[in-house]
């Protein structure tokens, strides 16, 4: 168990690439902390370089107060679980698991208790005589997992563990991790790209961007107070609607229409400093159907009109979406969030948004539809550096 | 539906079989023509029956009295394991590099081997009788296995660099991790991984050496040195007029056993599919 310090830690590869610049982190002891970040942004070689198996180009790298730059993986006592697992394919289960302990010399009789330790806890008693290669993926996973628990390691290093299983045992294998990492209060880095992933497991989450750390703090803060555009945009699923518009006299011009901005918002935009064109941010849960509010409730809020282009009922909830006239909002985040999703631009003007109604709207899809929505939820970001505006600290 | 099927299955399982028997009747029927001499007594031999009129081992008894095969035996040996652990070791070393280094000239490098593995070794063969004179190599062992290893090290460095690019390199970085030294991650966990590569590429190898006719027939004078494909050719009977056509079947086969025997002790090891399992996606 170990406090990890990342102290203004710099990657450059042999070609130039500059994959990670200036990282500062501190994860504490027995924290569960979350790299997250579209494809390409460095976590993978921020947990290679705490790893050691990366040079750091500039900065230092503490264990428990100790510089560590120069040590090898080995003499840094840290367990990783790789993406693709990396199984030894030419030992027995119980071998891959008894790895670790065999070089560090220890003796058989404490090997077999600790590598069944571990088959217990991970469900893999019945497959210890078997080869990686016959087993199913969850189950080689987990033989990962085992490698690296039997040893009790100073911290695990985790890369996207996950990834590679199908939807349903993504979902299990998750709780067991998280079971798992809080039983043994091993100070953990886990890499991911899944936003779910990262709002669920851990204590805090890092959200990494072309090598820049963009934000450091726990899910919920992330989700609510997001530091800039990108945080706003990759952190929520569905994730947050933005829209261009413009601050004119306590009022903000949008395609929804024009509402007064409210006490706390207006303070915050006016202490920013901000532009006059602006991209605003709403979550979708911060709409409702309006007919469904009495008065007071309205007042707190603007409300507009809209057809509902396709409605999706989840029981619970009812997710509306509509399409605004006008330009959608643009800036270099957005793009670079929506190339990482997949979604390239369909080229019709307008904005799409993503409302969550309560499932006792009437809304109903080709129907227009009053929405409401909070204002003193609205987020305010400047399209030029992406910075929220009505960020407070 | 299922029983068209079958049958279609059923038809083409037949075709195949039929086409395999074929190939192995083909490729066996001189092996087993050279036995068959072998084994016939010198009255019967040029009968033309596939199968021996009157069977004799005399043919075997005969060669290995004569100190001419034995001796061209050990010869054949000796050089041909001598020049395969050499090329194996060069060629994993290269191959090694060529895998997993970016090192400037390494297109260069297989180019180049590539451009050995198709020189006509019997424009070489002149040059080579000339230089091994004059810097008296001309009959000695070193005069046939340095040769040898030239010419097997693309071979070795081929077949190996296949295998090197199969083994997923990111079980290095777990044994690291898993607290290997950099020697232990080799010899615990790539090791193992690549033995059924280096024992392929050992049996390649060593099957051209021990084949190959005419380095040795040309890079040699005497008993010194020559291999047994070489000494096959200068077989005579017990008196110059006495047909050597038993005794040198008899010698073919001979030779034939340690390749079978070094391919059935080695194919156990040659598992394809070895590394699967290792890594997933
Ligand atoms: N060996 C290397 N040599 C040069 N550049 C590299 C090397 N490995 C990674 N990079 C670059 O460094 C950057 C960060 O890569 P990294 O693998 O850390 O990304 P990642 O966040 O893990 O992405 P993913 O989610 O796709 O795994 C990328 O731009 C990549 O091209
Ligand atoms: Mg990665």
């Amino acid at each position: 168990m170990a406090e990890i310090v990342l102290d203004k830690v710099t990657k450059r590869y042999p070609d130039g690439a500059l994959a990670v610049s200036d990282v500062d982190i501190t994860i504490a002891d027995g924290e569960f902390i979350i790299l997250v970040g579209p494809s390409g942004c460095g976590k993978s070689t921020t947990l290679n370089m705490i790893a050691g198996l990366e040079d750091i180009t500039e900065g230092e790298l503490r264990i428990d107060g100790q510089r560590v730059n120069e040590r090898a993986p080995k003499d840094r006592d840290i367990a990783m679980v790789f993406q693709s697992y990396a199984l030894y394919p030419h030992m027995s289960v119980r071998e891959n698991m008894a790895f670790p302990l065999r070089l560090a010399k220890v003796d058989n009789a404490t090997v077999t208790k600790k590598v069944e330790e571990a088959a217990k806890v991970l469900d893999l008693t019945q497959h210890l005589d078997r080869k990686p290669g016959n087993l199913s993926g969850g189950q080689r996973q987990r033989v990962a997992m085992g490698r690296a628990i039997v040893r009790n390691p100073k911290a695990f290093l985790m890369d996207e563990p996950l990834s590679n299983l199908d939807a349903k045992l993504r979902v299990q294998m998750r709780t067991s991790v998280s079971k798992l990492q809080r039983r043994l209060g091993t100070t953990t880095v886990y890499v991911t790209h899944d936003q779910t992933e990262a709002m669920t497991l851990g204590d805090r989450v890092v959200v990494m961007r072309g090598g820049l750390v963009q934000q450091i703090g726990s899910p919920q803060s992330l989700y609510e107070q997001p530091k800039n555009l990108f945080v706003a945009g990759f952190i929520g699923s569905p994730s947050m609607n933005f829209l261009p518009a413009t601050l004119e006299n306590g009022e903000v011009n949008t395609p929804l229409g024009a509402f007064p901005l409210t006490d706390r918002v207006r303070g915050l935009v006016e202490a920013a400093n901000a532009p006059r064109e602006v991209i605003i941010g709403l979550r979708p849960e911060h709409f409702e159907d309006a007919t469904l509010l009495d008065d007071t409730e309205r007042s707190r809020g603007g409300t507009f009109t809209a057809t509902v282009e396709v409605l999706e009922s989840m029981g619970s909830d009812k997710y509306a979406y509509f399409t605004l006239e006008g330009d959608a909002a643009t800036s270099a985040e957005l793009d670079e969030l929506a190339a990482d999703a997949g979604s390239h631009d369909t080229g019709d003007a307008g904005s799409q948004i993503v409302t969550r109604l309560s499932a006792a709207s009437g809304a109903a899809e080709g129907a227009e539809a009053q929405v409401w929505f909070d204002a003193d939820k609205l987020q305010v970001f400047d399209p030029g550096d992406g910075r929220n505006l009505t960020y407070a600290d | 539906m299922a029983l068209i099927g079958a049958t279609s299955k059923n038809g083409a399982r037949a075709r195949w079989a039929l086409l395999d028997f074929v190939v192995v009747v083909y490729a066996l029927v001189p092996v087993l023509w050279i036995v068959s001499l072998s084994l016939k007594s010198k009255e019967t031999i040029a009968d033309g029956n596939f199968i021996p009129r009157s069977w004799t081992l005399q043919n075997y008894v005969d060669i290995f009295r004569t100190s001419e095969f034995l001796r061209a035996l050990v010869n054949s040996i000796g050089i041909a394991i001598i020049a395969t652990v050499i090329a194996v070791v060069l060629g994993t070393m290269a191959a090694y590099a060529i895998a997993r280094l970016d090192f400037p000239g390494k297109q260069v490098l297989v180019g180049v081997s590539l451009l050995i593995a198709m020189f006509p070794q019997v424009s070489l063969v002149s040059p080579l009788f000339e230089m091994e004179r004059s810097l008296g190599l001309f009959d000695t062992w070193p005069g046939l296995i340095l040769p040898y290893i030239t010419f097997a090290l693309p071979l070795a460095i081929y077949t190996l660099s296949a295998f090197f690019r199969e083994i997923p390199w990111e079980l290095e970085k777990a044994a690291k991790m898993d607290g290997a030294t950099p020697a232990q991650a080799f010899r615990r966990v790539i090791a193992p991984l690549a033995a059924p590569g280096v024992f392929t590429t050992a049996i390649l190898v060593f099957i051209f050496c021990w084949n190959d006719f005419l380095f040795a027939i040309s890079l040699t004078s005497t008993e010194a040195s020559r291999t047994v494909p070489a000494a096959l050719s200068f077989f005579t009977g017990s008196s110059q007029f006495e047909d050597p056509t038993g005794t040198i079947s008899a010698a073919a086969v001979v030779i034939t056993v340690p390749i079978i025997l070094f391919v059935l002790f080695f194919q156990r090891r040659i598992v394809a599919g070895l590394t699967s399992g290792a890594v997933k996606g």
